[in-house]
């Protein structure tokens, strides 16, 4: 008796009950499915993440200058030095001063609109291209000027695209827009990435009243080159301070590691809760083995009267335990790449994010492994029971 | 040459609570190729049990049973398997066919796990339905049938397999007498054609069928003879009375 006379065996008894087999697979059915939309939606969250990284660069590093009271502080020109000093590592610098205050086009007022004051260096550490005008030049910030870079939101929403020449005002001050930024978003919206006003730094502290320069923004030459960088900072900012406690470095790269590594851990969680039901599904299938063989103990003691041998008996369980099993399994991947596609078109209309939630081929194939094994694992024991039935009672059975 | 089946001092013991039930005690025979042997008893006289030793189903408490000079009580469990299919074919009163199988599926079974491929299973099993005059009925399941053709494929099934022995557990038992007769023919004509044919009854009436009968009683043999001779159908009673 070969593999092929065993599953065709098992398939047969399976397809003789089919609603019974259907009830039993539902357990692996829904634990399978559940594991590849959770495992989905990690890869899916972990795709997106590592996208909006991307976009803010993840090459880049955030330097936020705490101090030590008012008496120490660190000047513009000695955060260039460190820069300057580590160009192996640092590509460029660029503080930033955050404005605070209603943007005011003509006669409308912008509230989400974000106004950073920044170097003349930071469009291209943002590798922001212009659509129009100029960029931001040394001048400018050396001279304090009133000019500003808007966003394509700002520029198309309230200049039908010829923003360049005219003003807007960031509080009780006006700005000249000198250049555009090209457009980065596929769909412009208030408060999005295509929503800002650049100034020079300069010019930002002086209307905020801000004394020391408190934020920076270093590029790395690379991702890879990131962590280097990072320490580079750390030594320079030391040396000024003294004291490790008056600054934070962070770097983008981190940061993508540390909510990577958290996300992770999130889905791992929640598919070890999910594969608790394909552990609940194999005791259904265990469950409606036993009585299957109960069931059929005539019929096993025919087959052993008839010189079927306990091996054979056996396998005949456990092979149809794993089949229907397996048959869940499949159903599920099947399920579960359709709930994926569901679930990629609620996030997408829900919550207007661009997210795909995507089966991973390591998930599908860990899927099938399991629920096989589960089969085998919760087949074995009726399995078992079968083949040690005594052939003399397995035949007066009634 | 050895007798093909042999039992030297066969006991069968079963230990229920208290007692022990003595359902073979101290059974010794031989049976030899070719013949006709009938093994009559009344309900509990171990008739049962003595089919189940022969078919290799059970092995006896004590003393040994040589099945074509082997002593089948020292066999492993898979080693009995395949003994009970080389060697022997089972029919029983309730004909025990697979009731999800058609017939040809039935027949096929012994096959299936002497590993005989799937197409020359196919074949034999078919050429054994053919011989039974079943050939029209071979997509048919069990249930679709009257008792006595049930029990020709439960025939056909046991022969599938040519084994040397075949072994009828109350194969009327189920039957009208028309059709049980029909049954008995069939199983001479087995005989006729060199199988060793051993039926299990407690109907004298179908034991005398045979060419040789075997009674026994509360374990015991009390008469081993031709099936014609006076006392083969006396009880011990009835032969103590006489006396």
């Amino acid at each position: 008796m070969n593999f092929f006379d065993t599953a065709r065996l098992a398939l047969g008894n399976i397809m003789t009950s089919k609603m019974r087999t259907f009830l039993t697979m539902l357990g692996i059915i829904i634990g399978v499915s559940a594991v590849i939309l959770i495992v989905g939606l990690g890869n899916g969250m972990q795709i997106y993440m590592e996208r909006s990284f991307e976009t803010l660069g993840t090459n880049t590093i955030q330097v936020m200058i705490l101090g030590r009271g008012s008496s120490r502080s660190v000047s513009v020109d000695q955060i260039y030095r460190i820069a300057d000093e580590n160009s192996d590592c640092i590509e460029n610098v660029s503080p930033t001063v955050s404005m605070a205050g209603t943007v005011k086009i003509g006669t409308e007022t912008l509230s989400s609109t974000s106004v950073s004051g920044v170097s003349e260096d930071y469009m291209e550490m943002k590798t922001y291209q212009l659509a129009a005008g100029r960029d931001l030049r040394y001048m400018d910030v050396k001279d304090r000027k009133a000019v500003c870079i808007v966003g394509s939101y700002i520029d198309k929403e309230y200049f039908n695209g010829s923003s360049v020449g005219k003003t807007l005002k960031v509080g009780s001050r006006k700005l000249t827009i000198i250049g555009v930024a090209e457009q980065q978003e596929d769909e412009m919206r208030s408060g999005g990435t295509d929503d800002f006003i650049y100034l020079p730094y300069t010019t930002a502290a002086r209307y905020s009243n801000t004394g020391n320069i408190r934020s920076y923004m270093f590029t790395a030459l690379d991702k890879d080159s990131s962590d280097k960088a990072v320490k580079a900072i750390e030594n320079g900012l030391f040396k000024v301070f003294e004291d490790d406690r008056s600054y934070t470095v962070i770097s983008m790269a981190q940061l993508l590691d540390t909510f990577t590594t958290m996300l992770n851990v999130m889905i791992t969680i929640l598919a070890i809760i999910a594969g608790i039901s394909l552990v609940v599904g194999g005791i259904g299938i265990m469950n409606i083995m036993l009585v299957s063989v109960t069931e059929r103990t005539r019929e096993i003691g025919i087959r052993k009267a008839l010189g079927a041998k306990e091996s054979v008996i056996m396998s005949q369980f456990v092979t149809e335990a794993a089949v229907t099993s397996v048959l869940g399994g499949s159903v599920g991947i099947l399920f579960g790449i359709a709930l994926c596609r569901i679930a990629t078109a609620i996030v997408t209309a829900l919550l207007d994010v661009d997210m795909q939630v995507v089966p991973s081929a390591g998930s599908i194939a860990m899927a099938v492994g399991v629920s096989a094994g589960i089969g085998i694992l919760f087949g074995w024991l009726p399995a078992r029971k079968a083949a040690n039935l005594n052939p003399i009672d397995a035949l007066r059975y009634e | 040459m050895a007798p093909l089946i042999e039992f030297r001092d066969v006991c069968k013991y079963y230990v229920m609570g208290d007692n022990t039930v003595k359902a073979n005690d101290h059974i010794s025979m031989t049976i030899d190729r070719g013949e006709f042997v009938a093994i009559v008893g009344q309900s509990g006289s171990g008739k049962s049990t003595c089919m189940n030793i022969i078919g290799c189903l059970d092995v006896p408490t004590s003393g040994s049973y040589l099945l074509d000079g082997t002593d089948v009580g020292s066999l492993s469990k898979p080693r009995l398997a395949e003994i009970r299919n080389k060697m022997l074919g089972f029919v029983f009163q309730q004909y025990n066919l697979l009731p999800k199988y058609n017939l040809i599926e039935n027949v096929e079974v012994p096959l299936m796990y002497a590993g005989v491929p799937r197409g020359e299973r196919r074949r034999r099993a078919m050429e054994a339905l053919t011989e039974l005059g079943l050939a029209e009925h071979v997509k048919h399941r069990p249930n679709e049938l009257s008792g006595g053709q049930q029990q020709r494929v439960s025939i056909a099934r046991a022969m599938v397999g040519k084994p040397p022995i075949l072994l009828a557990d109350e194969p009327t038992g189920a039957l009208d007498s028309r059709t049980g007769r029909e049954v008995l023919r069939l199983l001479k004509e087995l005989n006729a054609a060199g199988k060793t044919v051993i039926l299990i009854t407690h109907d004298n009436s179908i034991a005398v069928q045979a060419k040789r009968i075997i009674r026994l009683e509360d374990g015991q043999v009390t008469y081993d003879g031709p099936a014609d001779h006076p006392d083969a159908m006396k009880t011990r009673e009835q032969k103590e009375a006489v006396s």
